[in-house]
C-alpha cells in the first residue's frame, strides 16, 4: 500500500470511530494481516487443540439429535435432529468467539504480554485489535463451515438459505468476539472469568437450542428473546429449514448493534489498557 | 510415645489439610462451574426438554417404578448427579495437579516435609473426594427441591444411597487422571480429555437416553465405560430398581478401576517426585 492509501484508511471515520484516534498513526490497522500470520504459525503447534473444537458440536449432534431424537419425536414439524443441528452452530459459533477473545486475550495482555511485544514493533493498536480479531473470524469460519458440511452429508439442510448460514455464523461470531473482548478488558483476574461461565451456560441451555420456547411462560419468553443467542439460533433454524421471513431482519440488526457497540468499547479500553 | 503416634494424623490427611486451608480461600470460583452447571441442566434438559420427551413417543422407554412410568427428569437427574462428580473429578484433577507439580510446585514443598510421594497422591484423592461430595451433596439437594427425587430402595433412601455411589464414580475418574496429570508438561494434553474423553461419554453414556438407543456396534463401548456403570449404578440406586447383581457389578468395577489407578499413581508419583 502506498502512503497515500494507508493515510485514507486511517482517516476513514468508521476505522477511526472504531478504533479510536490514537491507535490511528500512519500505520494503524493495516498491517493487521501480519498478526493473523503469527497466529496461523502460533497454531501449528496446537493443531490437535484446533481441531478438537470442531468434534464437540457433531458430539452433541449425535448424541441429542439422533439419540434422545428418537424419544422426541418431532419438534416444530421436523425430526429433532433436524431441529436442533441449527441451534448447535450457533451455539458454536458463540463459544468458539467468547473463548478466543476472552480467555486468549486476557492470557495475551496480562501473562504473555504478547502485545507489548507487537507494540514494540512497527505493529500499532489498531493492527493488533484488527488482526485478532480477523484470526478469531477466521477460526470461527472454520468451525462452522465443517459442521455445516456434516449436516449437509446428514440431511439436516432444507434449502438454499443455508447458503447464507455462512456468513450470519460470522456475524454471530463477530458480536460475541467483541463483547467479549470490551469485558476481557475490564477484567482483573482469573476469577472474574467465572462471569463468563454464568453469562454463557443459561444462554446456551435456555435460548432453543433444544427445544420451542413454547415451554416457557410468557415471561420468561419475554426474557430468553432480549438474549443475544436466541436471535443467532432463530436466524440460523429460519436459514437452514427455509423459513425465511422479514421478521429475521431484527435478529441481523440486534447482532449487529451488539458487535459494533462491543468493538467500540474493545478499541478504546484497549487503547488505554496497552498505551499508557 | 505411643500417645504421640496416635495424636498425629495419617501423613495423606496432612496433604489433605494443606488444600483444604487452600480451599477455604478460593472456594468461591469453583461455585459457578461446578454447582450452578449441573442445576442449570437439570432445570433446561429435565423439566423443559422433559416437557417434550414425556410427551414424546419415548416416553415410556424409562421403565417403571410401582407400575407407573419413570417421567424424564427422574431418568434424568441421578445421571446428572454421576456427569457431575465426574465433571468435578476431572476439572480437579488436571490443571490444579500440573499447578501443585510444575508451576507453583507445593509437591516439592510437601515432599520436603516427612510426607512421601504416594502420601501427597492419596491426600489430593482425598480431598477431590470431598469437592465431589460437596458438590453431589448439593446437586441432590436442589434435585429433591425440583421434585427429582422420590422414595424408593431400602428405607426410601434410594436416592442417599446415590450420593457415595456418585462419589466412588468420581473417583475412578480421579484417580487415574491425576496418576497420568502429574506425568504432563504442558497443559495441551487436557483439553484433549475434556473433548475427547469427559464430553463423549457425557452424551454418550446413558444420561440423556438409555444405551438401548444406540446403534448396536456402539454399545458394548458405552457398557465398558466407568461412566455408564456409575449412571446405572446412582440410577438404580435413586430410583429403587437397581438389583443385587448389577449394584456388586458396578461396585467391583469401579473399585476395580481406583485400585488399578492406585497402583499405576504410586509409579508416576514416584518417579516424578522422587529423584
Amino acid at each position: 500500500m502506498t502512503t497515500a492509501e494507508l493515510s485514507f484508511w486511517s482517516n476513514a471515520p468508521l476505522t477511526r470511530a472504531l478504533l479510536g484516534r490514537r491507535a490511528f498513526g500512519p500505520m494503524g490497522g493495516g498491517k493487521a494481516g501480519v498478526l493473523v500470520e503469527r497466529n496461523l504459525m502460533v497454531y501449528r503447534r496446537l493443531w490437535l487443540t484446533m481441531v478438537s473444537g470442531f468434534f464437540e458440536p457433531v458430539f452433541y449432534l449425535l448424541s441429542i439429535g439422533v439419540g434422545l431424537g428418537k424419544l422426541t419425536g418431532a419438534i416444530d414439524g421436523v425430526p429433532y435432529a433436524h431441529y436442533v443441528a441449527p441451534g448447535l452452530l450457533a451455539v458454536s459459533a458463540m463459544n468458539g468467539a467468547v473463548f478466543d477473545a476472552t480467555f486468549n486475550v486476557f492470557f495475551k495482555i496480562k501473562y504473555g504480554k504478547i502485545y507489548d511485544a507487537m507494540l514494540a514493533t512497527p505493529l500499532r493498536v489498531g493492527d493488533i485489535a484488527l488482526g485478532d480479531i480477523m484470526w478469531a473470524q477466521l477460526r470461527g469460519l472454520m468451525y462452522s463451515a465443517a459442521f455445516l458440511a456434516v449436516m449437509l452429508v446428514m440431511g439436516l439442510v432444507h434449502s438454499w438459505w443455508a447458503l447464507l448460514a455462512l456468513p450470519v455464523t460470522v456475524l454471530i461470531g463477530f458480536a460475541f468476539a467483541a463483547v467479549g473482548m470490551a469485558c476481557t478488558s475490564f477484567m482483573r483476574s482469573w476469577q472474574d472469568f467465572d462471569l463468563v461461565t454464568l453469562a454463557l451456560m443459561p444462554m446456551f441451555l435456555f435460548s432453543g437450542a433444544f427445544y420451542p420456547l413454547s415451554v416457557y411462560n410468557r415471561q420468561v419468553r419475554i426474557l430468553i428473546e432480549a438474549l443475544p443467542l436466541y436471535h443467532g439460533i432463530d436466524l440460523l433454524r429460519a436459514l437452514v429449514l427455509g423459513r425465511v421471513h422479514v421478521g429475521l431482519l431484527w435478529d441481523v440488526l440486534y447482532l449487529a448493534v451488539m458487535g459494533l457497540v462491543g468493538a467500540v468499547v474493545a478499541a478504546r479500553r484497549l487503547e488505554g489498557l496497552l498505551l499508557t | 510415645m505411643a500417645l504421640t503416634a496416635a495424636a498425629a494424623p495419617p501423613m495423606a490427611v496432612r496433604e489433605l489439610r494443606g488444600l483444604l486451608t487452600n480451599y477455604r480461600r478460593t472456594w468461591r470460583g469453583s461455585i459457578i462451574s461446578s454447582v450452578l452447571g449441573p442445576l442449570m441442566s437439570l432445570v433446561a434438559l429435565g423439566m423443559s426438554l422433559g416437557k417434550i420427551v414425556d410427551a414424546g413417543p419415548g416416553a415410556r422407554s424409562f421403565g417403571t417404578v410401582d407400575g407407573k412410568p419413570v417421567s424424564y427428569l427422574l431418568f434424568l437427574a441421578p445421571a446428572l448427579m454421576a456427569n457431575a462428580a465426574m465433571q468435578t473429578a476431572i476439572g480437579e484433577s488436571t490443571y490444579p495437579v500440573l499447578s501443585s507439580m510444575k508451576w507453583q510446585r507445593t509437591f516439592h514443598a510437601s515432599i520436603a516435609s516427612p510426607l512421601g510421594s504416594f502420601d501427597v497422591f492419596l491426600g489430593r484423592l482425598l480431598f477431590i473426594g470431598l469437592r465431589i461430595l460437596m458438590n453431589c451433596a448439593i446437586f441432590l439437594g436442589v434435585m429433591a427441591l425440583f421434585g427429582a427425587v422420590r422414595a424408593a430402595g431400602p428405607g426410601g433412601l434410594g436416592p442417599v444411597l446415590a450420593l457415595p455411589a456418585a462419589v466412588l464414580t468420581g473417583l475412578a475418574f480421579a484417580a487415574p487422571v491425576v496418576a497420568w496429570a502429574v506425568t504432563q508438561d504442558r497443559d495441551t494434553g487436557f483439553s484433549v480429555v475434556f473433548r475427547f474423553v469427559m464430553i463423549p461419554l457425557f452424551l454418550f453414556s446413558g444420561t440423556f437416553f438409555p444405551v438401548s438407543q444406540l446403534p448396536v456396534e456402539i454399545r458394548p463401548l458405552a457398557y465398558a465405560t466407568p461412566l455408564w456403570h456409575g449412571v446405572d449404578l446412582c440410577r438404580g440406586l435413586a430410583l429403587g430398581t437397581a438389583t443385587a447383581g448389577s449394584v456388586l457389578l458396578h461396585l467391583a468395577y469401579l473399585v476395580g478401576v481406583v485400585g488399578a489407578a492406585l497402583w499405576y499413581g504410586r509409579r508416576t508419583f514416584r518417579r516424578r517426585l522422587n529423584f
